[in-house]
């Protein structure tokens, strides 16, 4: 539009004719008037807090990451926790052990929906308290019935258990044929040698496929920067689990590995007063796991019929 | 070589320069659509720096009209292949010249749907995660890595073709066959691929019985085959009106029989998968209860559907009776068609595939206003795409734009 003459039906060519003073208010007009606007169009940009860096831009694949790349990595990541929280957190990039495959059993017999698990989860896992995520979900079930339609999700009675009622928690499941590990179009999410499903967060574009593809509603989405009180943050942190997410990328449950592979438990087995919730490596005959699996008569693995195979296991003390 | 590369440069630059000229309703109309594309670049910088959080979005729907109405797109763009196939393999001489009219609006698709994929993705500036080679693309297991390969292989076929056959009609030239002819029939197996692949997106999920069947993927070629052509007959009509480009009235009495053809099919799908979830009952027809019927007290989405289903049906016995072969009814008919279409496969497909939830819960899903802001967006910008391509290949194509008149006249007055 700009190098365009006042009449286009008289004009040939707007080259032929030299540009009139009249022609060029005009034509600066529209100009200014067009970037004006493209600008006030921009604007919102400038409520971004914080770019990320170049390095933050550029950073290769969490597989494809040198050992001394990773120190580099692991380092800036301190330097940005501290730089947002003003405290300087430990984050390590812990490996998967040789001769180790997570399991987890749940008895459903005992829980009592009490949702000390969902807490304990996020305050280890520095979960974003607003807006709230949280990986376990505690369902209150009618006895009898298994159809989770049925189920009431914000129970909030004085006192739990209630009668006629049992309680599910779900989390992720840790499949060994997993959907979201499928569907991901970068893997930027992938099974580990031990078992767990983690996320690379600094990998993922935040496209939600996966979140669609599981069938456990185990996956959250990060739809804000999300906010933890400086005071609540935990500085014992993972690359691959716990340390805080950004805006616009997929969390959930880990299987606390910053703990369970420096050989300790979960947050939500530690933390349970009944004794529910059961977890170890299956590959040892002698972890309690294994004999939860080896002598309970009933245990089920949640929508067995899509063929995910769960290692995460429900059962009851009959 | 460098006379080629300059005539070129100079085709594109007359191209470019068409662009900016026409008379006062051409500058309303792109007047207009830009204020459109700008309040929607407006809504879209404020979800970028506040997060999918600006959208209607959560974590129990966690895709919404973003999603929905790139689906619909997908299915635009691969109408295109239903001008093609009469007029590649059965010689239809009316429809010859219009070919192309469809090709550029698939163009104009497929920017349209790379615009929604790019503003649901919650973190933009990783786009480059996605290119092989320096990213990681999770090809073949991924149905978004196929997406994402057969969608620009489209756009490159497309933009070929279209580019090719004007650039040879520019300089007065017949275009050599053997250099868009084979492109043209991979054209048309690669349109049937970019909308059956868009529908096994969602058909490969295992955990979401409203997606997973086999009928949605037919069902998704039947309807983009009734909505894409409906739309060609209503842009060929403004092109027919606005321009001296002569369409016959045959032309698009061809393409009604298409859109007939396809929505009677489409129809009887819709029948078969209805019957399926309804007649057999039990769990999983949830989600279908909360799109028709509504479900423990929650039901959005129920007067949409039924509107649908309205238009649809409506848009089919007019189709089937000789009333729709007057142009009047055509076009009321490609409306209902359109927005019936629009409808069910979009908000109507994506939203009850995630109501309820797996684990049974029941969040209901609406846009927010800034949502809606960037789709009206995209929408103006794909139409502004779309009328620029027009207003270069019409001239182009009635010899007002070429080579031999390259000192002359610009074509300003084609519009009358």
């Amino acid at each position: 539009m700009p190098d365009q003459p006042s009449s286009g039906e008289h004009n040939l060519d707007p080259g032929t004719e030299g540009m009139t003073r009249r022609s060029f208010l005009r034509t600066s007009a529209v100009f200014g008037t067009g970037l004006a606007a493209l600008a006030a169009g921009l604007s919102p940009l400038l409520d971004i807090e914080n770019f990320p860096s170049l390095q933050e831009f550029m950073q290769k694949y969490y597989k494809e990451l040198t050992p001394e790349e990773m120190k580099k990595v692991l380092e800036r990541i301190e330097r940005e926790v501290e730089k947002q929280y003003g405290i300087r957190p430990h984050v390590r990039d812990l490996k998967p052990l040789d001769g180790v495959e997570f399991v987890y059993c749940l008895n459903l017999t005992r829980c009592i929906g009490c949702r000390k698990c969902v807490h304990a989860c996020v305050a280890e896992n520095n979960q974003s308290r607003n807006p709230e995520i949280q990986y376990i979900r505690v369902l209150q079930m009618e006895n009898g019935s298994f159809d989770t339609e049925k189920a009431v999700h914000d129970y909030n009675p004085e006192k739990v258990p209630e009668k006629g009622h049992f309680y599910m928690p779900v989390q992720c499941q840790q499949c060994k044929n997993p959907p979201c590990v499928k569907v991901c179009p970068v893997h930027a999410t992938w099974q580990e040698p031990d078992g767990i499903t983690v996320i690379d967060y600094n990998w993922c574009i935040g496209c939600r496929y996966c979140e669609a593809a599981c069938p456990y509603w185990a996956r959250r989405f990060n739809f804000t920067k999300p906010e933890i009180p400086k005071d609540r943050l935990n500085p014992e942190m993972d690359y691959l689990s716990n340390r805080p997410r950004s805006q616009g990328v997929m969390e959930k449950c880990h299987f606390c590995l910053q703990r369970t592979r420096a050989g300790r438990y979960p947050a939500c087995v530690e933390v349970c007063p009944t004794g529910t919730r059961k977890f170890g490596n299956i590959l040892d005959p002698n972890s309690e796991v294994s004999y939860i699996l080896k002598n309970k008569r009933v245990f089920l693995q949640l929508k067995e019929e899509l063929g995910t195979s769960p290692r995460f296991f429900y059962y009851f003390d009959v | 070589m460098t006379t080629a590369i300059r005539n070129y440069c100079v085709f594109l630059v007359r191209c470019a320069r068409v662009a900016f000229v026409g008379d006062w309703r051409y500058y309303a109309w792109m007047g207009a659509l830009t204020v459109f594309c700008l309040l929607g670049l407006n809504a879209y910088c404020r979800q970028f720096a506040h997060g999918l959080v600006t959208t209607g979005m959560s974590d129990q729907v966690s895709w919404g009209v973003y999603i929905a109405n790139f689906t619909f797109l997908v299915g635009v763009a691969a109408a295109a292949v239903m001008m093609v196939i009469p007029v590649y393999i059965y010689d239809n001489e009316e429809l010859h010249d219009l070919v192309i009219f469809g090709e550029l609006l698939a163009v104009a698709a497929i920017f349209m749907c790379l615009a929604f994929v790019t503003v649901d993705l919650g973190r933009p500036d990783r786009f480059w995660h996605l290119i092989p080679g320096i990213g990681q693309l999770n090809f073949p297991a991924s149905m978004l890595s196929w997406d994402v390969i057969v969608l620009n292989g489209y756009l490159l076929l497309n933009v070929h073709i279209c580019g090719y056959l004007l650039y040879s009609r520019y300089q007065g030239k017949k275009p050599a066959k053997w250099f868009y002819i084979p492109f043209v029939f991979i054209a048309i197996l690669w349109a049937v691929s970019i909308h059956t692949v868009t529908a096994f997106l969602y058909v490969g999920l295992g955990g979401r019985p409203f997606w997973n069947q086999a009928i949605i993927g037919p069902r998704f070629l039947a309807s983009a085959f009734t909505a894409g052509p409906a739309l060609i007959i209503l842009a060929l009509q403004v092109i027919r009106h606005v321009t001296k480009y002569r369409i016959t009235d045959k032309a698009l009495l061809t393409l009604r029989a298409i859109v007939q053809v396809s929505m009677i099919i489409n129809v009887f799908l819709l029948l078969c998968e209805v019957f399926t979830e309804f007649y057999a009952g039990g769990l999983h027809i949830a989600s279908s209860k909360y799109l028709y019927l509504g479900l423990h007290g929650y039901h959005k989405l129920v007067p949409w559907i039924w509107t649908a289903v309205t238009f649809n049906l409506t848009a089919m016995v007019l189709l089937v009776l000789p009333v729709s072969r007057s142009l009047k009814w055509l076009n009321l008919t490609c409306v209902l068609c359109i927005t019936g279409i629009w409808i069910e496969k979009g908000m109507g497909l994506v939203i009850p595939g995630f109501i309820p939830t797996p684990l049974g819960q029941i969040v209901e899903y609406f846009p927010t206003l800034n949502e809606t802001l960037v789709c009206f967006g995209i929408w103006a910008f794909g139409l502004l795409c779309y009328t620029i391509f027009l207003r270069m290949a019409v001239p182009i194509l009635q010899g007002e734009l070429s080579k031999s008149n390259e000192r002359g006249e610009l074509p300003g007055t084609v519009l009358h």
